[in-house]
């Protein structure tokens, strides 16, 4: 006999934001490094103000000229503790979330998931030196890759995880579409060849830096193009990391819950995640590089956002207060 | 070896106190001996460096309490000292039925006095120690609790004096704490010392999330056939947060905070992701105070509006009761004895520390007659604070001990200074004697039950009595031997 155990909603959001910061950190860390890579000598500055770009983060800075200091650009996410857009932060989330969680996850997770938090606080400025900086992001990037394999192996497979993969999914899905639009924040010289070359470079950077270079190859034409990288990102039907996997992942999750776990109220989030799927398959890449590739990434980003606010609203909302004060919802609460 | 282990306790000197390590016990099964021959072959150094590592354990494992400041936060742990505290059959014996005798009168006069009072009717406690009592809870008046049941989980604290003999210091009726360090210590030490530990036969502590499951099955509203049970925590920023998981996890039941719960037709139900689910009994580790804004504190955040309104119902059961700090209030302490007669017919099995109600002439009189050889305690604190030891203190302090005992005398109880019993620590100075006493918890649905051992808690400076976590007090493992090593 098998009772579904109860999830509190509090906690199912928990377990939701929980895998969303771990990801977040992975993706952060996966991002700096390549930041790093795409370094070359006298235009350190480039890169890094590209960075602080994608992650809209300008205004955080007092001056262009702060905004483009490599140290403290690497200081605002590595060492602050109170950006919301660090690995400190995001980690310390995680960890809160953790705690509030532990009765529904291992020790070995909440375990791993405490050491890691205190390497990561215990980072100092030289941590962060040039010949240092990737072996520290090749660390952080393991220990969420840590997290993730001791939580396959020893999460118990209940609505939680479902949650828990929701958030991560469209947090890497997310987090995709960002480092594809590094790419597109980078000067390039104007010479044609040397263009070509540095564009080269950069795409490589971008699939290692999404652990997509090695498939990419086997899959890709010899001369291959900008929309190749792109729609390999963002559209193919294998890579871990590519938009449309996740995405299509993250329906089967929401389905499982409907289907294994009766949960009712998921065909907001099940229909608003048809929607991007097909939005992301929708229009040649050629157009959407022709056009504006920056916009269509915003485009994408908003959709994400609003399937996670779907699940929010359908299976969170419960908890909150506001809940309580609103009859409307309240008629429709189901007395067991 | 010998010349070992004669270097490990060379310097060990447990002076008049009795030491629950070096002190031959007629049943101890030669277990003390052979611990601390074990010790001297570990050597000091390696017993330190393995100390150091399972305290990092502990930290790993997150077995800890936060400390906040207004910009940090701190984690950390219950200090732990690696050598045992062995506690004989014999001496369990008498601490198990003493602990059980405690709770079953505890109830006894909480069921009497919110129902008919015939206690203070009969003369043996005033009426104005029990309805004064800030404690007391006059919303309780007349409710019938399951079983009779209102100190579902009691902590008894008890100190064993120079001649050996235990007697009970406090109870701890309301939220008592502690419970998760006896069987994580427990854990840590077959890590980390199974040296020390092999062939020892151990009244084992497993059993505790089992035991207070089927106790809060028991106390549910009658009509159920499987109860939802939950444990209500004021949330990760209590001090005793990591014990709240601990329990939720070794009951296998949800851990709530009052946002998750909501009260609907004087039923309780929790917020899940398929909607409302009804709750039938809870523990509770909130105090009286924030349980319900509507009955107690208006601007409580952490509680339930309604909760004591659907528990008056009958709809659900919430353990402990509330109302229970009347009876382990300090100056009711007083009384245990006699309550224990009245409702038992029997003499106390451990004895109370000899206590002096101040709010009776001759006990104030006495008190200030013999201030500076007397511990002075408020009656209202619990934690260690507030307390005045005599015979440690200062001039100004002994008269600020003074002025407050003539200006609130019921306040205030006086006791003996008790020389606490020692055991052997881990210390600055190598392995020194440090005071201890023990907190056993009783489990009690229908019947009651005891964990076997209980946390002992260390006072880690050298000469201090204060054991409490708050004071800088640890914790080491508590063995109870089985019978027949």
């Amino acid at each position: 006999m098998r009772v579904e155990p109860v999830l509190l909603a509090r906690d199912a959001e928990g377990l939701f934001w929980m895998a969303r910061y771990l990801e977040r950190v992975e993706n952060l860390a996966r991002l700096i490094d390549v930041v790093q890579s795409f370094e070359s000598p006298g235009r350190e500055a480039e890169s890094w103000t590209a960075l602080v770009a994608i992650m809209s983060d300008q205004d955080k800075f007092d001056s262009y000229e702060a905004a483009s200091n490599p140290d403290t650009v690497k200081d605002l996410y590595l060492l602050d503790r109170t950006n919301p857009s660090s690995i400190p932060f995001c980690l310390d989330n995680a960890r809160t979330n953790a705690r509030t969680l532990r009765p529904l996850i291992s020790t070995e997770m909440w375990r791993q998931i405490n050491v890691f938090h205190r390497f990561v606080m215990g980072i100092k400025p030289a941590d962060l030196d040039g010949d240092r900086l990737s072996r520290l992001c090749t660390k952080i990037k393991e220990s969420v890759q840590t997290h993730t394999g001791i939580t396959e192996g020893t999460m118990y497979r209940d609505q939680g995880w479902q949650f828990y993969q929701l958030g991560r999914l469209i947090e890497r899905a997310d987090q995709t579409t960002r480092l594809l639009d590094i790419k597109y924040r980078l000067l390039v010289p104007r010479d044609r060849e040397a263009r070509r070359l540095t564009e080269l470079t950069m795409w490589n950077a971008v699939l290692r830096a999404a652990a997509g270079y090695h498939a990419f190859k086997r899959l890709a034409r010899a001369e291959f193009s900008a929309e190749d990288v792109a729609g390999f990102l963002l559209r193919d039907p294998s890579f871990p990391r590519s938009v449309f996997l996740s995405v299509r992942r993250a329906e089967y999750h929401l389905d499982e819950l409907r289907r294994v776990h009766h949960l009712p109220n998921t065909s907001d989030a099940v229909e608003q995640a048809e929607f991007l799927r097909e939005f992301i398959l929708e229009r040649p890449m050629d157009q959407v590089l022709e056009g504006d590739l920056h916009g269509y990434l915003d485009t994408v980003q908003i959709q994400l956002s609003e399937l996670a606010g779907a699940i929010g609203r359908s299976f969170f909302r419960d908890w909150r207060p506001e809940a309580l004060a609103a009859p409307a919802e309240q008629g429709q609460t189901q007395l067991v | 070896m010998d010349d070992e282990r004669a270097g490990i306790f060379a310097g060990y000197a447990p002076e008049q106190y009795f030491c629950e390590l070096t002190r031959l016990r007629a049943d101890d099964a030669g277990v003390p001996a052979l611990v601390r021959e074990r010790l001297g072959r570990i050597g000091v150094d390696a017993l330190r460096a393995r100390a150091e590592l399972a305290e990092t354990d502990l930290i790993d494992l997150g077995i800890t309490f936060t400390v906040y400041s207004d910009a940090t936060a701190i984690d950390r742990i219950l200090p732990f000292d690696c050598i045992p505290r062995i506690i004989t059959p014999s001496e369990w014996q008498q601490i198990e039925t003493g602990a059980i005798q405690r709770v079953t009168a505890l109830n006894a006069f909480l069921d009497d006095i919110y129902h008919d009072a015939k206690i203070i009717r009969d003369g043996v406690i005033p009426a104005d120690l029990v309805f004064g009592n800030a404690n007391f809870r006059p919303e309780m008046r007349d409710f019938a609790v399951s079983h009779g049941t209102y100190v579902h989980v009691c902590g008894i604290d008890i100190i064993r004096d120079e001649s050996g003999e235990f007697r009970i210091l406090e109870d701890n009726a309301r939220t008592p704490s502690g419970v998760s360090y006896v069987i994580e210590n427990r854990h840590l030490m077959l890590r980390a010392f199974p040296d020390l530990m092999s062939g020892v036969k151990l009244r084992p502590v497993d059993d505790y999330g089992r035991r207070l499951r089927a106790a809060m099955t028991e106390i549910a509203p009658v009509d159920v056939g499987d109860p939802q049970v939950v444990l209500l925590s004021p949330g990760i920023y209590n001090s005793a947060y990591f014990e709240h998981v601990f329990l939720a996890r070794e009951m296998g039941v949800p851990l709530v905070q009052g946002s998750d719960l909501t009260v609907e037709h004087d039923r309780v139900y929790m917020r899940t992701t398929t909607g409302l689910r009804r709750v039938h009994t809870i523990y509770r580790r909130l105090n009286d105070d924030f349980l319900d804004p509507e009955v107690f504190r208006a601007e409580s955040m952490l509680g339930v509006p309604g909760l004591i309104r659907a528990w008056r119902a009958g709809n659900v059961a919430l353990a402990n009761a509330v109302g229970t700090g009347v009876a382990d209030d300090k100056a009711v302490y007083a009384y245990m004895p006699r309550i224990i007669k009245y409702y038992l017919g029997e003499e106390a099995i451990i004895q109370n520390v000899q206590t002096n109600i101040c709010r009776e002439p001759e006990g104030l009189a006495y008190t200030l007659a013999h201030l500076d050889e007397l511990v002075i305690k408020p009656v209202g604190e619990s934690g260690g604070y507030g307390i005045t030891i005599g015979p440690r203190a200062s001039k100004a302090e002994l008269d600020a001990a003074r002025a407050a005992l003539i200006a609130e005398p019921d306040q205030w109880i006086s006791q003996p200074m008790i020389a606490l019993s020692v055991a052997p620590t881990l210390a600055e100075e190598g392995i020194g004697p440090r005071h201890l006493d023990l907190r056993p918890f009783v489990i009690t649905g229908r019947d009651s039950w005891v964990l076997p051992g209980g946390l002992t808690r260390v006072a880690m400076k050298r000469g201090s009595l204060i054991v409490n976590s708050s004071q800088g007090g640890g914790s080491k493992d508590t063995w109870v031997l089985a019978g027949g090593q």
